[in-house]
């Protein structure tokens, strides 16, 4: 089993006018196995935490501590992070001219596994995930995400946490733009790595409708870069009938 | 008209140093097969302004040249090679010059290669032309290629070895021939080329002008396409990668003179190290006979360094507004530090993302220049130039 340990995060974004503290120390701890919802309202700072677990250059760290079963992650480079486990299924996945998607996922997988797939069962495992989430075959002969809708770019995302089968995957707004079939396609994509794989997962989303086709173990509730509150699954039936006004008012 | 789009997400546009202004219209620029008609460049002149005029006065002084290249390579049957002077050059139609470099290397030039396809020939598979320099010496050359009515022939000349090279390559294209020549600079770090390539496409003709600048201390080549007749087709693609210290100037020329005709300007350059340059300049001239026609030039420049500087700038000028389109784009701009991210988050490491993304910049025009014969040299070729990369 794997651990994950957020230790009073404090994380500033680098904007043109200066550093802007955003994570006000964020506890949290997630293992192997589990779900943990993230929730909060826009501009709480859930994508900043995102963001800087993956080691994005734009968010610095003031303080505080991220390990992976011990090793500091925030020692690590982005490339490190991703080859001891950790993915992030971005908010806005970042389109890149003239490298197929093929050849990205080939360059992934050989990165984090060290040696290159063999090809026939890479082959054909890319072929089942790519049937799984309804993607058309010559997605991937396509430019990663250039020219793809909002649903094929999440679909996308969750094709890639599927080939490189993470310790811990971060999906940030996933349910975003996404309607009701997409959806559930990329919410059994998820349910599916968590069945084959025991992967954690930090599921990052202003809206519970997610949350109805992948349950949270923990539900953590962030307003202005604090842990405001924590529970169980029903904390996000609160949310749902309540809304976050509450949180807001209390924090004003 | 004007497509700024943005796909590598580069943040500056640039339309070159200062604003252009023309001297007069593109077609009033000297063209005569008499050296005595171009005097020596100053460097102020539109034409040489972006160019070291400076170390180039041994290719505008009209005398005669000891140095040679090394030819070789097997013409597949239906290419036929012979010397020719150049008065029967001429006969054959040919472009005059239009700089003092080129017009000193057709009057200096010691004979005319030939190159030549009947009408009604189907050449198969590429003809690969080696031309390698052998020292230090100016060579003068002057290429003719011919190709006849209906004929189809793709003629690669492979540039390398050390060479200070002056070239007229002039390309008559018959009637709804369909003509690739490709022009690959691979020279060594000395190596200077000059080059003007002229093209004269004939009705319903299709001509593909590829170069592929890698190698080289100052490469300057010059394309112009004239039509014949309506209906013409023309793709003229560059590549290329400008290390420290390397000028490589592009200029393309576009004369929109008969109707129904297209042309398509797609040129793609990679920059890295201290005074790396490179310079493009696309003109194109849309007279008022050119009714229906369709163009595009696009440049695009990728920044990988500091110190590295790229001019690019498109000149369009239209007399007739009875077109079915004319554009340009053209941009400049440094590596997208997201798309690293994005790779890197995947646990691509930093060299092998860098390298992914410069190889994606260069694969749209990678992907249209489709002769199989050089894909290995050519992939060769630009691995090595990122493996080298200061990055």
């Amino acid at each position: 089993m794997s651990t994950l340990t957020i230790t009073d995060l404090h994380v500033s974004v680098n904007t043109d006018a200066g550093a802007k503290p955003i994570l006000n120390g964020i506890n949290l701890e997630l293992n192997s196995n589990e779900t943990h919802a993230i929730m909060g309202p826009n501009g709480s700072g859930k994508s900043t935490l995102a963001y800087a677990l993956a080691g994005h250059p734009k968010y610095e760290v003031t303080s505080g501590s991220v390990t992976l079963d011990g090793e500091d992650v925030l020692e690590m480079s982005v490339d490190e992070r991703a080859k001891a486990g950790l993915f992030l299924a971005m908010q806005y996945p970042v389109e890149v001219p003239g490298v197929t998607v093929t050849n990205f996922l080939r360059s992934a997988k050989t990165a984090i596994d060290g040696e290159a797939p063999k090809l026939r069962n890479w082959t054909k495992d890319l072929k089942s995930a790519m049937e799984n989430l309804r993607v058309d075959p010559e997605f991937a002969s396509r430019n990663v995400n250039e020219g793809f809708s909002g649903g094929e770019k999440k679909r996308h995302e969750i094709l890639q946490m599927e080939m490189l089968s993470p310790k811990f995957a971060v999906l940030d707004e996933t349910d975003s733009g996404l309607d009701v079939d997409a959806l559930r396609i990329v919410s059994e994509g998820v349910n599916r790595a968590k069945d084959a794989t025991d992967v954690g997962i930090l599921l990052i989303t202003h809206y519970t409708r997610i949350l109805r086709y992948i349950k949270p173990d923990h539900v953590h509730v962030i307003i202005k870069g604090k842990v405001v509150e924590e529970g169980g699954p029903e904390l996000a039936d609160r949310l749902e009938a309540e809304g976050y006004d509450r949180f807001l008012q209390a924090a004003v | 008209m004007t497509d700024t789009t943005n796909p590598l997400g580069l943040d500056e546009h640039s339309h070159g140093s200062g604003v252009q202004v023309p001297d007069s219209k593109r077609d009033a620029r000297t063209r005569s097969f008499d050296v005595a008609d171009f005097p020596v460049p100053t460097g102020r002149e539109e034409e040489w302004r972006f160019s070291p005029v400076r170390r180039l006065a041994d290719y505008f002084a009209d005398a005669d040249s000891t140095g040679r290249l090394s030819v070789s390579g097997d013409l597949p049957a239906g290419l036929n090679v012979e010397e020719i002077s150049l008065s029967a050059a001429q006969e054959l139609g040919i472009l005059e010059p239009e700089d003092r470099a080129a017009v000193v290397a057709a009057n200096r030039a010691k004979t005319v290669t030939h190159y030549s396809v009947p009408a009604e020939t189907e050449v198969e598979g590429a003809a690969i032309i080696h031309a390698d320099g052998t020292g230090n010496d100016l060579v003068h050359g002057h290429t003719v290629i011919s190709v006849g009515a209906n004929s189809k022939v793709t003629i690669v000349v492979e540039h390398e070895g050390l060479a200070r090279y002056s070239e007229l390559v002039s390309l008559v294209v018959g009637d709804g021939a369909d003509v690739t020549f490709v022009s690959l600079q691979l020279w060594d770090d000395e190596s200077q080329h000059l080059g003007q390539h002229d093209a004269i496409v004939g009705k319903d003709a299709k001509l593909k002008h590829i170069v592929i600048s890698l190698g080289g201390d100052i490469v300057r080549l010059n394309a112009n396409v004239r039509y014949s007749a309506n209906g013409g087709e023309a793709e003229l693609l560059g590549l290329y990668f400008a290390d420290a210290g390397q000028h490589l100037e592009h200029r393309t020329y576009i004369d929109h003179n008969s109707a129904k005709a297209t042309s398509n300007v797609m040129y793609k350059g990679a920059l890295q190290g201290k005074d790396a340059r490179s310079v493009w300049i696309g003109d194109v001239l849309i007279r008022p006979e050119a009714l229906g026609i369709d163009t595009y030039e696009l440049n695009r420049n990728l920044i990988l360094t500091d110190g590295a500087r790229a001019d690019s700038v498109p000149n369009l000028e239209i007399e007739t507004g009875d077109i079915a389109g004319a554009g340009h784009a053209s941009s400049t701009g440094r590596f997208d530090e997201e798309h690293l991210f994005y790779l890197m988050s995947r646990g691509i490491p930093e060299d092998v993302a860098r390298q992914l993304v410069v190889r994606g910049f260069f694969n749209e025009v990678i992907q249209k220049i489709q002769v199989p014969e050089i894909e290995t040299t050519l992939n060769d070729r630009i691995e090595d130039e990122l493996s080298r990369s200061v990055l």
